[in-house]
């Protein structure tokens, strides 16, 4: 079904879009591990295996995702982590992680607006495992 | 201290516009309503012509205005002024104290008159009055603002509450038509299930806005009658009593004889319906939610004390607040519309008393709502307070 199928971390305070987002990673043959927020993602961490991350930036603080990032770097530089946030929409405030220079404090490959399709994550996977291969 | 009342003198006599602004701006006035004294702020015109330019300029607080002006007569300027709908009182100067002039300028939308000649003494006997109207118009605006901020932010946070289970409803939905979850599995019953469940969270959140709404507007037609406390309380167990079966939840009513109280039935289901089913779903499995009913000092205390996850200080101070439903993982699976302690505490205030709570973490909570015997009369001074 997939030719390349990736072990996805979901972290997110919001069940329903884990449980949504889960079954449609699942149903195109991605296996996936889920963490309900910062606290729980913390919790798993040490023993959780995964390819690329996809974190959402406000959960228990309004900066959760950045340290979730954090923490995912600090392990392994190399994983792929795509933060989603509704923040531009509710708040105002416009980041991205384009450059290397923003990349070096949003500890981020990508940013992308909530509502998040899987298609558009699947496409980001693909762009990001092969940069990484390359 | 306040902001100086900016004041525009509007006569073509020179004499006129020096002796006004050299009694104004040595003066000032106390006036009860603001902290510190009113001071004025002078500037000057010699014709309405010149006046209006000033104005479109920059808008003074007060204008004092000749009727006698060669070109645009005070009337005029007058009647232009008014149509522009500006913030600004306008006291009339009128020579020969032509009463009909004067009267005709109060009815055309001046504020107040002076009649030439005028002493120092009667200028500020009138600016002081205008300056009192003033600083009341303010503060008046000041609080509608204030008031217009609240509403908004209330609404903001109500459209986000409402948001969030139309977009679960709409992702669970999308996922059943993309067939990414087929039908006849288990999946797509629990699927099922969880949109009910938000759909019913959101019909809830609905609900108890309605209540709120009707209570804080109180047009809410209350219908008072000799309740007994005690019958209400059963009736709140007994719709409990299936989700507390369900999870080993004790729930026990303590009250030795009727409690009466003259009252709302409906207003005191919401308080006991609220509190008892809190009781029963920030409990864990198998603890107990005692109720217990008394009458003190004229006084009704209905104390709810539950064995459930509690809270921290923190989390308490914030628990009165519309929309402050308290997130952590104890709470996460637990259903509320972040209204429903609100409405207990405003509903306590309406009967004189108040809802307290005390409460320790993976201990419980006690909740105790205080009524007063005679509920106030509709259309009191709860709306003025508010």
């Amino acid at each position: 079904m997939n030719d390349r199928a990736l072990t996805v971390l979901l972290v997110d305070d919001n069940e329903d879009f884990l449980e949504q987002m889960r079954l449609q990673l699942e149903a195109i043959g991605h296996q996936v591990v889920v963490a309900v927020g910062q606290q729980e993602f913390e919790r798993i961490l040490p023993d959780a295996h995964f390819d690329i991350a996809v974190v959402d930036l406000m959960m228990e603080h309004h900066d959760s995702g950045f340290v979730v990032a954090y923490h995912i770097k600090k392990k392994n530089p190399a994983t792929p982590v795509i933060l989603v946030t509704a923040v531009a929409a509710e708040t105002g405030l416009v980041f991205d992680a384009a450059t290397r220079e923003e990349r070096s404090w949003v500890h981020a490959d990508v940013v992308l607006d909530k509502p998040v399709r899987v298609e558009q994550l699947e496409r980001e996977f693909k762009r990001l495992i092969k940069a990484d291969a390359s | 201290m306040a902001e100086p009342v900016r004041v525009l003198v509007v006569d073509d006599e020179l004499g006129i516009r020096l002796g006004v602004t050299r009694v104004l701006q040595n003066f000032s006035v106390r006036l009860a309503e603001v902290e510190g004294d009113v001071t004025f702020q002078l500037t000057q015109a010699e014709s309405g012509e010149e006046a209006l330019e000033k104005i479109a300029a920059s808008c003074p607080d007060l204008l004092l205005l000749d009727h006698k002006l060669p070109g645009l007569q005070g009337l005029e300027v007058l009647d232009r002024l008014t149509q522009q709908n500006l913030d600004l009182l306008i006291i009339m100067i009128t020579a020969y104290a032509t009463i009909e002039t004067a009267v005709m300028a109060t009815k055309r939308g001046a504020y107040d008159f002076l009649a030439k000649p005028f002493s120092p003494d009667e200028l500020k006997a009138t600016v002081s009055k205008a300056a009192k109207q003033l600083i009341l118009q303010r503060e008046a605006r000041r609080l509608a603002q204030e008031k217009r901020q609240v509403r908004f932010q209330f609404i903001s946070v109500l459209a986000h509450e409402l948001k969030a289970p139309l977009a679960a409803v709409e992702g669970f939905l999308d996922l059943l038509k993309n067939r990414v979850v087929e039908p006849d599995t288990p999946k797509y019953d629990e699927i099922l299930g969880r949109s009910s469940v938000r759909l019913g969270g959101m019909r809830k959140l609905i609900n108890d806005l309605l209540d709120l709404t009707r209570i804080e507007s109180g047009q809410k037609s209350r219908e008072l009658a000799l309740v007994d406390v005690r019958e209400v309380a059963r009736k709140a167990l007994e719709t409990m009593a299936p989700a507390a079966v369900e999870r080993g939840i004790t729930i026990q009513l303590h009250a030795e004889e009727p409690v009466t109280l003259h009252a709302d039935p409906g207003e005191l289901e919401i308080i006991l319906n609220n509190l008892v089913s809190n009781g029963v779903k920030y409990n864990r499995d198998a603890g107990r939610v005692d109720i217990t009913l008394a009458r003190r000092d004229g006084r009704i205390f209905v104390v709810v004390a539950d064995t459930g996850i509690g809270m921290t200080q923190e989390e308490v101070s914030h628990l009165f607040k519309e929309f402050s439903r308290i997130k952590n993982a104890k709470t996460r699976n637990i259903l509320g519309s972040g209204l429903g302690l609100s409405i207990v505490k405003k509903l306590a205030q309406l009967y004189g008393g108040d809802a307290l709570v005390e409460s320790t973490p993976d201990v419980g909570s006690t909740f105790t709502v205080t009524l007063s015997d005679s509920p106030p009369q509709e259309g009191d001074e709860g709306e003025a307070a508010s």
